[in-house]
């Protein structure tokens, strides 16, 4: 029997690569020098709702809360393989924590409407919370599994599902639907297929076509921009290449839990890590400096 | 959520699992501890499970002052929507002003699904606790007595500060092994209080099918030494000199991410954001660069060798010793002058 499949994808900065040229001057990272990636997990989370879909039919909806750029994720999700690409996009959604973040996409899930199963990555490289797909699944009011290595089965909407519990794994069932969180042993990512990315490349949603228009016409007028990207997104549209933009209103959010106004925990203080030369003493690679190290340890009692 | 409330007791979820308390629960019960004295509050325990209220005692000799029991056959094994439902009714009742929880794969799993029940916040993978007062900068009310959330954020690059006002209880996973482990005091004593949660067929979505646990085989955590080797050892081969040098001096052998990923040991021995948080006495880092996720992890130790033949490695700014030189050359010696010492 056939399964439909929403996957929930962040386009977020290469935090695990920081090379030294996004590092400035005072030892900080420059967040604008790194590269803008899919965060690795989600792409697992995708790959698991392709070999659903491969091995028993249905569909893979994908969508991503982010600014505009946040398309550039959602085209990946159509060169793999997805069937749809949601774009959720709207200012009144900007400083949300998880709690509000979790809201949105899950009355983003309810607005999609069916399905068998959501996946998430288990977390984003940004922030390492692994909060968003747990608080979801409450909010959805349906099962968690957490941590999915493998799947390890599906009949009859009953999936089996093997965990990575950090110091073993454990096999779990449950009735569909259910919310699951993948981690980034569980696959490899299968590449963009070569004939969906001639074909999606120039997918875009609204607000990309916007900043292009304004991009290119600077000087017109407000009206004459919107008119020419109203008349660009309806030939998008014609040819199969509009991805939806949705907003706040469009998954019929409540404001007052979305955004600042909706989230319980506030970000009081930041403080970059530098990088700053310490002293320390420096030991000669020699055999007498090895002893003397040694000595020292044992004086001050480091050593037994 | 609840109403502020600063007579709450600060609370620590005391995950125990086949009847044995993790260790992080015993770490948070000490840090709950000094929270609560800051507060001038008791500090309260939840053990839910089957057959558990036993390790009460040792939750009171780490530090609670009452320990809440939920014991219930269905409790027998985790699984998310039973323990949340345990959490969300006794914070209810109960009302506490914190509630801490280990971040373990557990711990990481029950947290988040609790706050989103209660609709309260949730920080996760604290590396530090603290109690302050805070001024919102927006509306430059100033809140007394806050809980000062401390984590890395950002690939481990910045270091955020997090306060929940008032959409209480405030709450945070934080992570194994920073909170240190303070010995028992058997002499204190505590009420242990039976509660009851009603829990439901409709809370038991998930079967348990198998399950396979692997021995905590390397105790990092315990060791007084630790020697960690990274990408730059090189080779399998060329790691059996931290093995040898592990041994002569007595110490675990610990790893950082590259050495894991280039398969030169197993994960279980990996340290940093990801591995295991370790402040043995002295952590030697044998060709280990030092990216920030690796330091986050050891950074804490007491003393620190780093043996790296880049002299601009960052391992060195966290270092109290460093040798610029080649690991296969100084390894070789300091296990000879470690013999010669006896």
């Amino acid at each position: 029997m056939p399964y439909d499949s929403i996957v929930c994808v962040k386009q977020v900065p290469d935090t695990a690569n920081i090379t030294a040229e996004a590092m400035k001057e005072d030892g900080t990272v420059n967040r604008a020098a790194l590269p803008a990636i899919f965060n690795p997990e989600d792409l697992r989370a995708l790959e698991t709702a392709l070999q659903v879909r491969d091995q028993h039919g249905g569909t893979v909806t994908a969508i991503s809360m982010g600014p505009p750029k946040a398309g550039e994720v959602l085209r990946e999700c159509l060169y793999r393989g997805a069937d749809r690409a949601i774009l959720l996009t709207d200012r009144r959604a900007a400083a949300s924590d998880t709690l509000a973040t979790s809201y949105i996409l899950a009355q983003a899930v309810q607005t999609i409407g069916r399905y068998d199963f959501v996946f998430c990555g288990r977390q984003a490289i940004d922030g390492d919370t692994a909060q968003v797909g747990p608080q979801m699944a409450e909010k959805l009011g349906i099962p968690q599994i957490t941590y999915l290595e493998e799947l390890v089965s599906l009949h009859d909407g009953v999936v089996q599902i093997r965990r990575n519990i950090g110091h073993g794994w454990e096999v779990v069932e449950a009735r569909l639907p259910v919310l699951v969180t993948v981690i980034e042993s569980a696959n490899r990512p299968r590449p963009p297929a070569a004939k969906r990315v001639m074909r999606f490349k120039k997918a875009r949603v609204e607000a990309e076509i916007a900043a292009d228009v304004q991009r290119e016409h600077p000087d017109g007028t407000d009206a004459d921009r919107q008119a020419e990207v109203q008349r660009r997104a309806a030939a998008m549209k014609q040819a199969g290449l509009l991805m939806e933009q949705w907003s706040l209103d469009d998954i019929h959010a409540d404001l007052s839990r979305c955004g600042l106004a909706g989230s319980p925990t506030k970000v009081f203080r930041v403080q970059a890590i530098v990088l700053t030369k310490q002293g320390y003493t420096e030991i000669p690679p020699t055999e007498e400096g090895i002893q003397r190290l040694i000595h020292e340890l044992v004086v001050d009692r480091t050593l037994g | 959520m609840i109403e502020v409330n600063r007579q709450g007791e600060v609370w620590v979820y005391a995950e125990q699992e086949d009847g044995s308390l993790h260790d992080v629960a015993l770490e948070l019960c000490g840090k709950a501890r000094d929270l609560a004295d800051r507060l001038n509050v008791k500090v309260g325990a939840v053990l839910a499970g089957h057959g558990v209220r036993g390790l009460s005692e040792r939750l009171i000799a780490q530090g609670a002052d009452r320990v809440y029991v939920v014991d219930h056959p269905r409790l027998a094994h985790y699984q998310t929507s039973p323990y949340a439902r345990v959490l969300t009714t006794l914070i209810e009742k109960h009302k506490p002003q914190i509630v801490i929880y280990g971040a373990t794969a557990l711990g990481r799993d029950l947290a988040p699904r609790v706050a989103s029940a209660m609709r309260a916040g949730m920080t996760a993978d604290c590396t530090d606790l603290e109690i302050s007062d805070v001024t919102d900068p927006r509306a430059k009310t100033v809140h007394e007595k806050l809980l000062l959330q401390i984590r890395p954020a950002f690939g481990g690059n910045i270091i955020a500060t997090i306060v929940n006002y008032d959409q209480w209880p405030q709450m945070a996973t934080v992570r194994e092994g920073v909170m240190p482990l303070k010995p028992p005091d058997p002499s204190r004593s505590g009420q242990v209080i039976d509660e009851h949660v009603e829990i439901d067929d409709t809370l038991l979505a998930i079967k348990l099918i198998r399950r396979h646990l692997e021995p905590r085989k390397v105790n990092l955590k315990g060791a007084r030494v630790i020697v960690a080797g990274g990408g730059g050892v090189g080779s399998k081969e060329n790691f059996r000199l931290i093995h040898e040098l592990a041994g002569a001096i007595g110490g675990a052998v610990g790893a950082s991410r590259a050495a894991v990923d280039s398969g030169f040991i197993g994960k279980e021995h990996q340290i940093g954001q990801t591995g295991t948080t370790v402040r043995p006495a002295l952590y030697i880092a044998a060709g280990i660069s030092g990216a920030v996720q690796h330091r986050a992890g050891m950074e804490e130790s007491a003393k620190i060798i780093a043996i790296n033949t880049d002299p601009a490695a960052p391992i060195f700014s966290v270092a109290h010793y460093g040798i610029v030189g080649d690991l296969k050359k100084v390894i070789p010696m300091m296990i000879k002058a470690l013999k010669q010492r006896r």
